[in-house]
């Protein structure tokens, strides 16, 4: 058995919802059935084969190659198996995503991890706004799982986030955990403007002291246990967070003008 | 059977089933950790009036604990798991979130899940904090010397309690130091406690009293100064008798742990005034569990 692999034939014009391939979805059916398996590409639908090459037979690991970013909704809602992607993923990047595993070798857009409630995902290169965050119309963002992203991330990482670790290597755009409900981001660069905006509950990790605004309140300086707990939990993933060893910090609780329940902790 | 002059009486002890559960305890120290498990294992030496049975079972590396820092375990043992989740809950409750730096956690995967700190959460007013991490969620509560970390569940098993056996001596000292020898050589075993003060008990019971109120008195048969006067069961230079009671996770943790303490008593021998291993039982119509002290020993080392 080698893995199901679909390769893009030519550079996209349309975008193109990918969540039908997913290993569930393909479990059991034969190579014509996934040829004939109809994506939704622009204002119609195509035949799988008509977009990729497609080889192999292991439907539980698939592999994507010459993904260009065009590709909307990999591995969207899947509750087991694997996805890898070379290349560039498009929008929605395990969108509801329930369990297994998604490996990126590129960049992707917006809403990664939105809706996410299980599995685990790691991102080798960069993504766009509103990771692991809740999509218009929808009061959760991510409910749970493990998104690890080696690059930078763009605005409102972890909006209406609900459960779950977020780990960030890079840097990160504004409103970081905005309006989070709960879990945890960390990011090991820098972040940008309004961190915690709006944040009711959940812990956001940072390595160097951002610009807080009015409604975010030091709390002093604490050595917490639990970190210790944390981090002795991420030592099996495959993240730069796998190293970590503090418990020191600047402990900061708000926002303050929606519960400030929420914590914001500089390691020092 | 005779070893090293120490008559093996031909009988067994008689045991119950009940319910156990392990809780690790951790803290800045050793010294701390082990204030909070005695805390919290006081006054649990008997069922009879304590609710639940319970002892440090050992201590544990820094490299052992959930959280990296010295720690002990704690085994606890009640008769049912009504009143084994409430001692727990009380008990956490008490010592434990009391106790600076204490930690909280699990200490059996799998069993029934019942509420270690879930509940402990509350005294944190609203200010608790939930983190889960590899499938376990964990407590923060805001306390005065910081936080109070607890794991939200432990795991309660089948276990097995009252394994015992008792030493017969020609001097009280001379039972005691035996006493003494065999609780060095059980606390190496795991998965077992000896609930009573220092692990040893010297007030064995009968079913029963002259009371009508009382369900247990003590057990004349063994009381060296009732030798002329009641249907004793020792024989003229018998002076004291004292009792190991031990519970454990599984009857296989009990036989070692009670192979292992005969044996050192043995070790001390005749020659340091013990005579006589017998045992405790209610006839075998109580129990489900029976230790036969022969086929104990006789058997192979485990």
């Amino acid at each position: 058995m080698s893995a199901l692999t679909f390769t893009l034939k030519t550079p996209l014009q349309q975008r193109v919802d990918c969540s039908p391939l997913t290993p569930d979805f393909l479990a059991g059916k034969s190579a014509a059935e996934i040829a004939a398996v109809d994506l939704q590409c622009g204002n119609r639908k195509l035949r799988a084969d008509a977009l990729f090459d497609i080889a192999g037979d292991d439907s539980t690991a698939i592999v994507i190659k010459n993904a260009d970013g065009k590709l909307d909704f990999i591995g969207s809602k899947m509750q087991s198996g694997s996805i890898t992607v070379h290349g560039n993923a498009g929008s929605y990047l395990g969108f509801q995503m329930k369990k297994g595993e998604i490996t990126l070798h590129g960049d992707a857009h917006a809403y990664v991890a939105s809706g996410m409630a299980g599995g685990s995902m790691k991102i080798n290169g960069n993504v766009g706004d509103f990771l692991a965050s809740a999509i218009p119309g929808d009061r959760k963002g991510m409910k749970g799982g493990v998104v690890i992203i080696t690059g930078n991330a763009g605005d409102r990482v972890g909006d209406q986030m609900r459960r779950g670790i977020v780990l960030i290597e890079g840097n990160v755009g504004a409103y970081c955990a905005s309006r989070m409900l709960a879990g945890t981001i960390g990011v090991l660069g820098t972040v940008g403007d309004y961190v915690g905006f709006g944040m009711r509950r959940g812990t956001l990790l940072l390595f160097s002291m951002p610009k807080m605004h009015a409604t975010l309140q030091d709390c002093g300086s604490h050595t917490l246990p639990y970190l210790k707990l944390m981090f002795k939990s991420f030592r099996t993933l495959p993240s730069k967070f796998a190293s970590i060893d503090k418990n020191r910090v600047q402990r900061y609780a708000g926002d303050l003008a929606n519960d400030g329940k929420g914590e914001i902790l500089v390691f020092i | 059977m005779i070893i090293n002059g120490v008559t093996i009486d031909d009988t067994f002890a008689e045991a119950f089933g009940m319910r156990g559960t392990r809780v690790i305890i951790t803290a800045q120290n050793l010294k701390w950790a082990y204030n909070a498990a005695n805390a919290m294992t006081g006054f649990a030496t008997s069922v009879i009036a304590c609710g639940v049975e319970a002892g440090i079972e050992r201590e544990m590396d820094p490299a052992e604990t959930p959280d990296g820092r010295p720690g002990v375990s704690v085994l606890l043992f009640a008769m049912g798991s009504a009143v084994l989740m409430k001692q727990l809950e009380t008990r956490m409750g008490q010592c434990v979130l009391t106790c600076p730096t204490a930690a909280a956690f699990s200490g059996i995967e799998g069993g029934d899940r019942i509420n270690l700190g879930k509940n402990l959460r509350f005294f944190g007013d609203g200010f608790q904090i939930s983190k889960q991490f590899g499938g376990k969620r964990y407590w923060r509560v805001p306390v005065m010397d910081g936080e109070f970390l607890t794991e939200e569940k432990t795991g309660m098993v089948r276990a097995v309690g009252g394994g015992n056996f008792l030493v017969l001596a020609e001097s009280q000292p001379q039972a005691l130091a035996a006493c003494e020898a065999a609780i060095v050589a059980m606390k190496k075993i795991p998965n077992v406690i000896m609930p009573f003060p220092g692990g040893v008990v010297r007030s064995g019971s009968k079913v029963g009293s002259k009371y009508k109120s009382l369900i247990a008195s003590t057990n004349d048969a063994f009381c060296p100064t009732l030798k002329g006067i009641t249907k004793t069961d020792l024989s003229p230079e018998i002076e004291s008798v004292m009792e190991i009671v031990i519970d454990g996770l599984t009857d296989v943790d009990i036989r070692k742990a009670t192979r292992a303490g005969i044996a050192a008593v043995c070790e001390l021998g005749a020659a340091n005034g013990i005579k006589r291993i017998s045992a405790g039982n209610y006839g075998g119509k109580l129990g489900q569990f029976q230790f036969h002290l022969r086929e104990i020993m006789s058997g192979e080392a485990a």
